[in-house]
């Protein structure tokens, strides 16, 4: 019953959108069969893209939105690899704009950051994007201007490998995530430098202390002497935010169709500005096939966490004709959205309430510590009372000598442990399979297994409370140096998380190889890794593109809080 | 330049990188998904290491430590488009990465106090533009009867500047509109966040005229539930002479105490309800006497918290 009235609501709802919005490109339209065939996906050697502006609703939120070709999300880019392709942007708003190809290996100068790579699109302009399309996969495209891609600039790029697909589907769905809220994000940034808790409506109260909710009064205290908050999951949560699917959140309830039997292969991106997600079908387990749009050993799971930017490619083989629902969960367990996968359209799976929100604990202060029996193990007062002995241990000078330990450094890491084999934050302890990093494996050996031949360590650093952002403890605008490395080098990065944030790093014109056990011909391979709390990891990078490079947090509002560096790739003999 | 530019030509765009010629020549045809039959791919990365492929030590101790390269002193793309163009747009992704320009107008307190002896109205509030480190900063605060007459009402303008993660230098000039005489001060302090969240400013005052004074304030915001907070502040007020024509007496001159239930309706706008008490202590206490003031004042408050 409630799903039927549910349905029938959001299907009312979704057709207001629909005349609100202009209409969605037709791979993100509810309802669709897939995207064999689809009319207007675009491909081909000449494709023509307009960035506009329009107004965008869904549920009761609406505002002012930046769209690409009229639509939010963007049209799908459907390539094949091998080919040229020639992209022509046109920006019709009244400020810059830009498009970044989120993965693709491109020359400097076609990779879309303004400053960086090209001058950006002045208004009127057209800019023609030219490179080979070298590699296959699920990708995306952003803009790198204006936080316009905060207001709905992205799309989906999927290339068809020139060889056949080693990944076996019958049918394949764009899933792409975002966060929609109508708040400009210089707005968000603004109230978050204000009050660094401004978007966090689940901090810990009295109330709650008083129903035995959350942390006992002495962790309470504990964290209090150090100034940390045990909630601080996420900067801008679903207070402010709709989450979508395919521009649909959920009363517009995105449907694709599916053949009971049929193995069905989602392309799912995260195209959020400010959110990573919990993924998972209840119901029907999912095998990884690809990340990054690299192709990864087949591996079944029931649930993973999607950073901001990462791909994951998933088959599912629904074997009833019922709908099952695809939810997209923010890690700070603020909201969500429901997409239902149905035998055919009108169908409505189930919206699952929201999980508790979880607490930060000691890991992902960066204390190493043995495992503790039961859920408490994560903030246990046993531990936490073996910190507040030594509260100056949160930031220790000695843990990173080269660290400039100013304002902007609130805490470091003392034990920060490679967290990569760790289940995601908040999904510690669901009952069911929860992907690592450490459970992906390249399919194809690596090309490149070589040892590094140094290595370089990079710390992300923050201060919450006054909403600053940074890698070593210095912002892009403080005059930091760019991050030099030779043309072909190889180099070790290791990323050491200093706050208690989850941070998915991307590296433009790059894949590097995640250092996960000792199999280095079959890291995975990866454009962006999401770096959990307190923790670190290591990648294997080998510096062979070119030019000069953004290197950044994915978090659209810490980039632009400074956590963000220039990767220089220059011959030896032309940097000296 | 121009061998910058063609180096980036053959680097960047005509040699496909060692991974796309893997992809292109090794790719198996995969129909399903088995793949446990993988051989060793050749090595395609001319400058690859012949022992590639074998297992990799990850610890960190064995790896070796070159030497990072130089750091350019070129940007890549000044080879490529007119680099007064480039400048200006590096400029502007640079401040747009960090550098950017933020504001806050906070009035803390817009109150009505209802006690004996005639009702007052009260306000607090500061106002800050600038950076993460540097800004500049007002603060306002005073009082006046609902009748007419201003009691007091203070103006500082202040340099702030981010001296660690919790605190900011607080340093500048206050000027005091009432009490009369007026009176202006040098002003410095401190203020931030102590540890447990306690909202903490001290502020040191030298006058015009030579008298020197020190203001303690405290607050904590104590969640009832997400919206509903909690406010017990604190003020001490300490004076190193007596001042008799402001009626300030040396040593603790004054104390206030209050408390305040706020509805968080949204962040930013915030009506409450509280209680205030006053107490004038010692010198101060006997000049307020002699003026023929109570020397405490208990007050009912009602007001609103709101900021943009």
């Amino acid at each position: 019953m409630i799903d039927l009235s549910l349905d029938r609501r959001s299907l009312f709802r979704g057709a207001a959108a629909l005349t609100l919005a202009g209409a969605f490109p037709a791979w993100a339209r509810s309802g669709t069969a897939g995207l064999h065939p689809a009319p207007g996906i675009l491909s081909g050697e000449d494709i023509a893209l307009t960035v506009g502006e329009t107004h965008f609703r869904t549920g009761g939120r609406s505002g002012h939105a930046i769209t690409v070709n009229g639509t939010l999300p963007a049209p799908l880019i459907r390539l094949k690899q091998g080919q040229m392709v020639r992209l022509s942007v046109t920006n019709s708003l009244a400020e810059d704009t830009s498009i970044h190809w989120h993965g693709l290996i491109v020359p400097f100068q076609m990779d879309g950051v303004p400053g960086v790579s090209f001058p950006g699109i002045r208004p009127g302009e057209t800019f023609r994007y030219e490179f080979p399309v070298r590699q296959a996969g699920t990708y995306w495209y952003h803009s790198h201007s204006g936080m316009q891609e905060a207001m709905g600039h992205y799309g989906p790029i999927v290339i068809d490998p020139a060889a056949a697909d080693p990944v076996a589907y019958d049918r394949e769905h764009v899933v792409l995530l975002s966060d929609w809220t109508p708040v400009h994000p210089h707005r968000l940034l603004q109230r978050l430098k204000q009050m660094g808790g401004y978007y966090n409506m689940q901090r810990q109260t009295l109330s709650g202390l008083l129903a035995g909710k959350d942390q006992s009064l002495e962790e309470r205290l504990d964290w209090g002497a150090m100034r940390m908050d045990p909630t601080d999951l996420s900067d801008v949560t679903g207070a402010t935010y709709s989450y979508l699917v395919n521009g649909h959140g959920t009363p517009e309830n995105w449907t694709g169709l599916f053949q009971p039997g049929e193995r069905v292969r989602l392309r799912i991106i995260n195209a959020s500005a400010m959110t990573n997600f919990n993924v998972r079908l209840p119901g029907l387990p999912m095998r990884v096939v690809q990340c990054d749009g690299q192709n990864v050993r087949p591996v079944d799971t029931d649930e993973f966490q999607i950073g901001i930017a990462e791909t994951y490619d998933v088959i599912v083989q629904p074997t009833e004709p019922r709908p099952y629902g695809l939810i997209a969960e923010a890690i700070d367990r603020s909201g969500l959205v429901r997409a239902t996968l149905a035998p055919r359209a009108g169908m409505a799976a189930p919206v699952p309430p929201l999980r508790p929100r979880p607490l930060l604990g000691m890991k992902d202060m960066g204390m190493a510590m043995p495992a503790m029996p039961g859920d408490h193990g994560a903030h246990g007062s046993g531990a936490a009372h073996a910190m507040s002995g030594h509260s100056m241990s949160m930031r220790d000078p000695s843990v990173a000598p080269a660290l400039p330990l100013g304002p902007g450094v609130a805490t470091l890491s003392p034990m920060p442990m490679d967290r990569t084999a760790d289940r995601p934050t908040g999904l510690e302890h669901v009952a069911h399979r929860v992907l690592t990093y450490a459970d992906l494996r390249a399919l194809e050996p690596n090309a490149d297994t070589r040892a590094p031949s140094r290595t370089l360590d990079i710390h992300l650093t923050a201060n919450m409370e006054r909403y600053m952002w940074s890698f070593d403890g210095v912002k892009l605008s403080d005059g930091a140096d760019p991050i030099p490395f030779r043309h072909g080098e190889r180099v070790r990065v290791t990323l050491i998380n200093d706050t208690m944030m989850p941070h998915p790093i991307h590296i433009h014109g790059h894949f590097f190889e995640l250092v996960t056990g000792e199999d280095a011909a079959h890291f995975p391979r990866k454009h962006t890794v999401n770096v959990l709390p307190g923790g670190k990891l290591s990648f294997d990078l080998t510096a062979d593109a070119i030019g000069d490079w953004a290197f950044h947090c994915h978090m659209l509002l810490h980039m632009h809080a400074g956590m963000m560096r220039i990767v220089t790739v220059r011959h030896e003999e032309a940097a000296a | 330049m121009m061998r910058v530019a063609a180096i980036l030509m053959l680097g960047g765009l005509l040699t496909p990188p060692a991974w796309s010629q893997t992809m292109d020549h090794s790719h198996m045809d995969h129909r399903q998904m088995n793949h446990g039959a993988h051989t060793a791919q050749p090595a395609v990365d001319p400058s690859a290491d012949p022992h590639a492929g074998h297992v990799m030590p990850a610890a960190a101790a064995s790896m070796p430590a070159a030497a990072p390269p130089p750091i350019p002193t070129d940007h890549a793309a000044d080879a490529l488009y007119d680099p007064a163009v480039m400048a200006r747009a590096r400029a502007a992704m640079i401040r747009e990465n960090g550098g950017m320009t933020f504001s806050q107008l906070m009035v803390d307190r817009a109150e009505y106090r209802a006690h004996k002896g005639g009702d007052r109205y009260h306000w607090e509030g500061e106002g800050w533009i600038g950076g993460d480190i540097n800004r500049l900063a007002i603060k306002s605060e005073g009082e006046g009867a609902v009748d007419g007459a201003l009691h007091r009402a203070e103006l500082q303008a202040l340099y702030s500047r981010a001296i660690d993660p919790w605190w900011n230098l607080i340093a500048g000039v206050r000027h005091d509109i009432r009490p009369q005489p007026q009176r202006s001060y040098a002003a410095i302090g401190i203020e931030g966040l102590a540890p447990y969240w306690f909202e903490v400013e001290a502020q040191a005052f030298l006058s015009d005229r030579g008298d020197a004074h020190l203001r303690i304030e405290g607050s904590y915001d104590q969640r009832i539930t997400q919206r509903l907070i909690l406010q017990p502040a604190a003020e001490l007020n300490v004076a190193a002479q007596d001042v008799p024509e402001l009626g300030i007496g040396a040593g603790l001159s004054d104390v206030e105490l209050g408390l305040r239930l706020r509805y968080e309706l949204a962040r930013e706008f915030a009506p409450y309800v509280g209680i205030n008490w006053e107490r004038r202590v010692g010198d101060s206490a006997r000049f307020a006497r002699a003026a023929g003031e109570g020397a405490s004042t208990t007050s009912l408050v009602m007001g609103l918290r709101f900021w943009f």
